[in-house]
């Protein structure tokens, strides 16, 4: 059977993605212009994002339901779009002083993109397989980027092992529902039957493990902060904030049309909340690399989002419609998360210097004499980060408290707080050294080194909107809590 | 252009435009800056003045309100009022401020642009806590706050500024994830962020379309919220951070974190704790009353053995604000009213000792009491002072502490006459400490050689501590202009946290005390007995 067009128009976002992806591969012989090259790449993260537009235009499943095209596929392909546009600004002066080649990092992380656009929209489980596929293995590569490195070579090689590992766990999942349930399209899977076959849950379960992985889950979380560490910097704003994104994403789209999922996974979202917040918080307090710092609060982060999770499911059992704002909850984290580690890593990347040497938190002390704009936004996105009010990581916050409220999980809602304080500690223990201890008599010699224009441009657009929809959640909000959202 | 109705915007956000324009002038000429703050805070000052006469005597509920939409989902909105109670903390932190910002003229020499606008900004903060009338409006503001004093004590403090400011800053993020779970509980439960709207809503019965909650609930709703005032009192157990971070502040930190911080709790306890949760509050009282009572004695104690001058300040607030909590948790019109007046009084004689030991310190820059000694000598201004100043936090008649402390003793033994005994001992004791420690730093032979060349009061000082002096005074002697107006506010309080005694209501000052001590009888039954003392 012919796609038709209005098929391919409900994947123009992917479509353009890869398409640029490709092009940048094969110019790589013919042209030398770095500039070039980091052109194509804003050219084609922008198209593909624009493209987003459209497919939500022509809203509706597209290939005979392999994807759906809705509201929720575009909130996620403009989130992972905008993430890649940012993350090749910024990347573009990281490459130049690491001396690393332009073109196939662009190629790669088009890929991923597209990988992660594909997640978002898939509806049926073997596309989201390939979604899965295409984004683990371009962040595979992206990991060892830096292959000189020794550590971003460590990082890329635990990312595989443990990666292909998990896309095991989730592959055999789909043979396991597919056995029990005869389809792999998530549309087909609401019959009665299905509530108590074990087979099915174990398909599930597993599913769950693959996917758990993806968004370092504890126990699943053990890979991150090397992973995080090793890679490179523009590559970890990227992992933090784009396939996190992307596989909460499909994990919710299971939910809201699998309802044997969130029967079953109430209890296991209950425990891997409490255990994945844990987990990030308290290794996050022994933490002198500020890039580990923020890796494990990623940790910490997802088992917050998590936390949404459980709300969604525990009221999902109760068979009411009322799961809506929970949802919200979870897209409107994903989003104030992306932009804050985003700009976060971004910082982390400039100020480590050449061959990423300057990552200690000694670094970071009196920053905010040498550089006093970049100190006042890291600590934009620390305090949102830590949930304080006029930051949207503050409504993200506290959307989660009431979802999970809402849905009487207040023991749940009682260990965010008690982690929310853990947490306060270590970002504060950040914006103290900037701000209250001196610098050391090395980085005060040492001229300060002035942001290139796109870094301060991804920094200004990131602190912008942090701020904004810390002061005016509205309109994402109504957007994402429209009735429409899934397409049914 | 003077602001009309949005004048509680307008005192909200001046010192923010102040803020704003200070961060815009370039950080170098120090003078400029010092006087654009001082200027923009007197200005703040007197637009505060402008709101005594909209608060009409004797009428309780808000004025001035100010309602507008924020966010639709959840109906989150601006909505701001002032009454009795606010009204004079609001002024309370608008005096001083500028007071503070002549405090810190020549004390703070760098980034001193910052330290303004941090100054400023944790105004900011402080009055939207006073005038929110939204649980989450108040909950912004009150998270807000945090990160400019946070600053104040950990950039320009002491020795162990850094340690003291995440000490102050995790304690109060402690208490206050906790009231945010309350405020979502609460939404949840009612539908809206309107403090009003809750209270009618908890004060109407099941059948009436109201909210009744189970004892239970409505005791960790209490808990919730009060658990996060209390830290900010602090209430024994829970005032290890302030000994702290008053220590380590620079003098106008202390002089804002004594004189409106603290009362951001007691303030708390009095509008959220009491009106929505009476029921919780009368089971909670004797609990409450017992902690409050140690904290006045042990606080008075242990600010009587502190080698360290600024510490034993900052004990003495541990002491004086235990008296504020049982004036509020003694349900009695007086004590209540004593409650909010000795929250203003603390204010202006704790700001003032803050302030002086901050000059004793500029001079000397220890703040050990064995290395100062017959300080009359060379600064004999100074140490007038400070003799008036300690009169009149230890209660001297016809001084400010006077009133507070007298009302609250008065209107608790009304109700509780061993709280009451208990207390006053906190009365004695602060006369020991106060008059010991300023006998060791004033009186006798000069010890150190260095001591006896010290500068007195320069002019600046002298205009500072001239017009805390002269409030002092006025609020001993003219004490009816302030309780005339915290009556209304303050009866409002105990009619909701005693809705079963509606014929006060009618008559505010009417009630004898003998017939309130007969009323009430089953909740002093309830809370002495818990108490364990009968």
């Amino acid at each position: 059977m012919l796609p038709r067009t209005i098929d391919i128009y409900r994947v123009l976002p992917e479509l353009m993605w890869c398409g640029f992806g490709l092009l940048a591969m094969l110019m790589q012989p013919f042209v030398r212009s770095r500039h070039f090259f980091t052109f194509l790449a804003l050219i084609g993260t922008l198209a593909g994002t624009a493209a987003s537009v459209t497919a939500a235009m022509h809203a509706g499943p597209g290939f005979g339901g392999l994807v759906q095209s809705d509201s929720f596929s575009f909130f996620f392909r403009l989130l992972v779009g905008t993430v890649a546009f940012l993350v090749v600004l910024a990347a573009g002066p990281y490459l130049e002083r690491e001396r690393l080649p332009f073109a196939e990092f662009y190629a790669l992380l088009l890929f991923a993109t597209a990988g992660m656009g594909v997640l978002a929209s898939a509806q049926e489980l073997l596309t989201a397989f390939i979604g899965l596929e295409m984004s683990s293995i371009s962040s595979y590569i992206l990991a060892g980027y830096r292959r000189d490195s020794l550590k971003s070579t460590e990082s890329a090689m635990k990312y595989f092992l443990l990666g292909s590992f998990a896309t095991a766990f989730f592959l055999y999942g789909i043979a396991l529902v597919y056995g029990s349930s005869g389809t792999t399209m998530l549309t087909r899977m609401g019959s009665e039957e299905l509530l108590d076959s074990p087979l099915f849950e174990l398909g599930l379960a597993m599913i769950l493990i693959g996917l758990g992985f993806k968004v370092a889950a504890a126990p699943f979380q053990v890979w991150t902060p090397d992973v995080y560490e090793g890679a490179p910097t523009p590559v970890t704003a990227l992992f933090s904030a784009g396939p996190k994104a992307a596989a909460f994403a499909l994990l919710l789209r299971i939910f809201a049309t699998v309802p044997a999922a969130t029967h079953f996974w109430f209890w296991a979202f209950w425990a891997l909340a409490a255990l994945t917040m844990f987990a990030g918080n308290l290794g996050a307090l022994v933490q002198t690399n500020v890039k580990r710092l923020l890796a494990y609060s990623s940790i910490a982060h997802a088992g917050y989002i998590l936390v949404a999770f459980a709300a969604v499911t525990s009221m999902a059992r109760g068979g009411s419609e009322e799961a809506a704002p929970a949802y919200a909850a979870v897209l409107f984290y994903l989003l104030s998360y992306a932009l804050v580690k985003l700009g976060a890593f971004t910082i982390v990347s400039q100020l480590g210097g050449t061959g990423e040497k300057h990552l200690s938190l000694d670094d970071y002390a009196g920053l905010s004499q040498r550089q006093p704009f970049v100190a006042a936004a890291l600590s934009v996105y620390l305090l949102s980060l830590l949930g304080l009010p006029v930051t949207a990581g503050f409504f993200g916050k506290f959307y989660i408290f009431k979802a999970a409220v809402n849905s009487h999980l207040l023991w749940l809602a009682v260990l965010m707080a008690i982690n929310s304080v853990i947490g306060a500690y270590y970002y504060l223990r950040v914006i103290v050294v900037m701000y209250m201890r001196e610098s050391s008599a090395e980085a005060k010699s040492a001229a300060p080194v002035g942001f290139p224009l796109r870094v301060n441009f991804v920094l200004a657009f990131t602190v912008a909107g942090t701020l904004y929809f810390g002061l005016f959640p509205n309109q994402v909000l109504n957007f994402i809590l429209q009735p429409t959202l899934l397409g049914h | 252009m003077l602001p009309g109705e949005h004048l509680l915007s307008v005192l909200i956000f001046f010192p923010a435009m102040g803020a704003l324009a200070l961060l815009l002038l370039r950080g170098d000429d120090h003078k400029f800056i010092r006087i654009i703050a001082l200027i923009v805070s007197l200005a703040e000052f007197l637009f505060s003045l402008l709101v005594i006469p909209k608060v009409p005597i004797g009428v309780p509920g808000y004025h001035l309100e100010e309602f507008a939409k924020w966010i639709s989902q959840p109906p989150i909105n601006y909505h701001l009022g002032v009454d009795g109670i606010s009204l004079f903390l609001v002024i309370l932190t608008t005096f001083l401020t500028p007071i503070s910002v002549l405090a810190s003229w020549k004390s703070i020499e760098h980034r001193v642009k910052e330290f303004f606008v941090m100054l400023l900004m944790l105004e900011v903060g402080v009055v939207g806590v006073f005038l929110s009338l939204d649980l989450f409006l108040f909950f912004l503001f009150w998270e807000v706050m945090l990160i400019p004093m946070a600053l104040l004590i950990g950039i320009w403090g002491h020795e162990r500024r850094v340690y003291a400011a995440v000490k102050f800053i995790l304690y109060t993020m402690a208490g206050s994830i906790f009231m945010l779970i309350g405020i979502i509980w609460l939404y949840n439960a009612t539908g809206t962020f309107d403090l009003l709207a809750i209270r009618v809503l908890l004060h109407t019965p099941a059948s009436q379309g109201g909210l009744e909650l189970s004892s239970s609930t409505e005791m960790l709703l209490f808990l919730a919220f009060f658990v996060a005032f209390a830290i900010k009192v602090p209430l024994f157990p829970l005032h290890t951070w302030l000994p702290d971070a008053h220590v380590e502040a620079p003098t106008a930190g202390s002089v804002m974190l004594a004189g409106v911080l603290l009362k951001m709790g007691t303030y708390g306890m009095i509008r959220f704790c009491l009106p929505l949760f009476p029921g919780a509050s009368h089971r909670a009282a004797g609990w409450v009353a017992a902690l409050a009572i140690i904290g006045i004695i042990y606080g008075a104690l242990v600010a009587m053995v502190q080698p360290n001058l600024k510490k034993l300040v900052a004990y003495s607030s541990v002491s004086h604000l235990g008296f504020v909590v049982l004036g509020i948790f003694a349900f009695h019109n007086i004590s209540m009213q004593g409650a909010v007046y000795q929250m203003l009084a603390h204010g202006i004689s704790t700001g003032a000792l803050f302030l002086l030991v901050g000059m004793l310190y500029d001079r000397r820059h220890t703040f050990e009491i064995s290395e100062y000694g017959g300080l009359a000598t060379p600064m004999p201004k100074l140490a007038a002072f400070f003799l008036f100043v300690a009169l009149s936090s230890l209660g001297l008649p016809m001084l400010n502490g006077f009133v507070g402390e007298f009302l609250v003793l008065l209107g608790t033994y009304q109700r509780h006459w061993q709280w009451a005994s208990w207390a006053a001992l906190g009365v004695i004791l602060s006369a020991c400490y106060l008059l010991w420690s300023y006998q060791r730093v004033f009186f006798g032979e000069i010890t150190r050689e260095k001591n006896r060349t010290l500068p007195d009061a320069s002019a600046r000082e002298k205009w500072i501590l001239v017009t805390m002096a002269v409030v002092t005074l006025w609020m001993g002697i003219g004490a009816t202009f302030i309780t005339s107006r915290t009556a209304a506010a303050a009866q409002n309080v105990i009619d909701q946290v005693e809705p079963q005694r509606p014929y006060e209501a009618a008559a505010p000052n009417g009630a004898t005390p003998q017939a309130k001590r007969d009323s009430s009888s089953a909740a002093k039954a309830i809370s002495s007995g818990r108490l364990g003392i009968r």
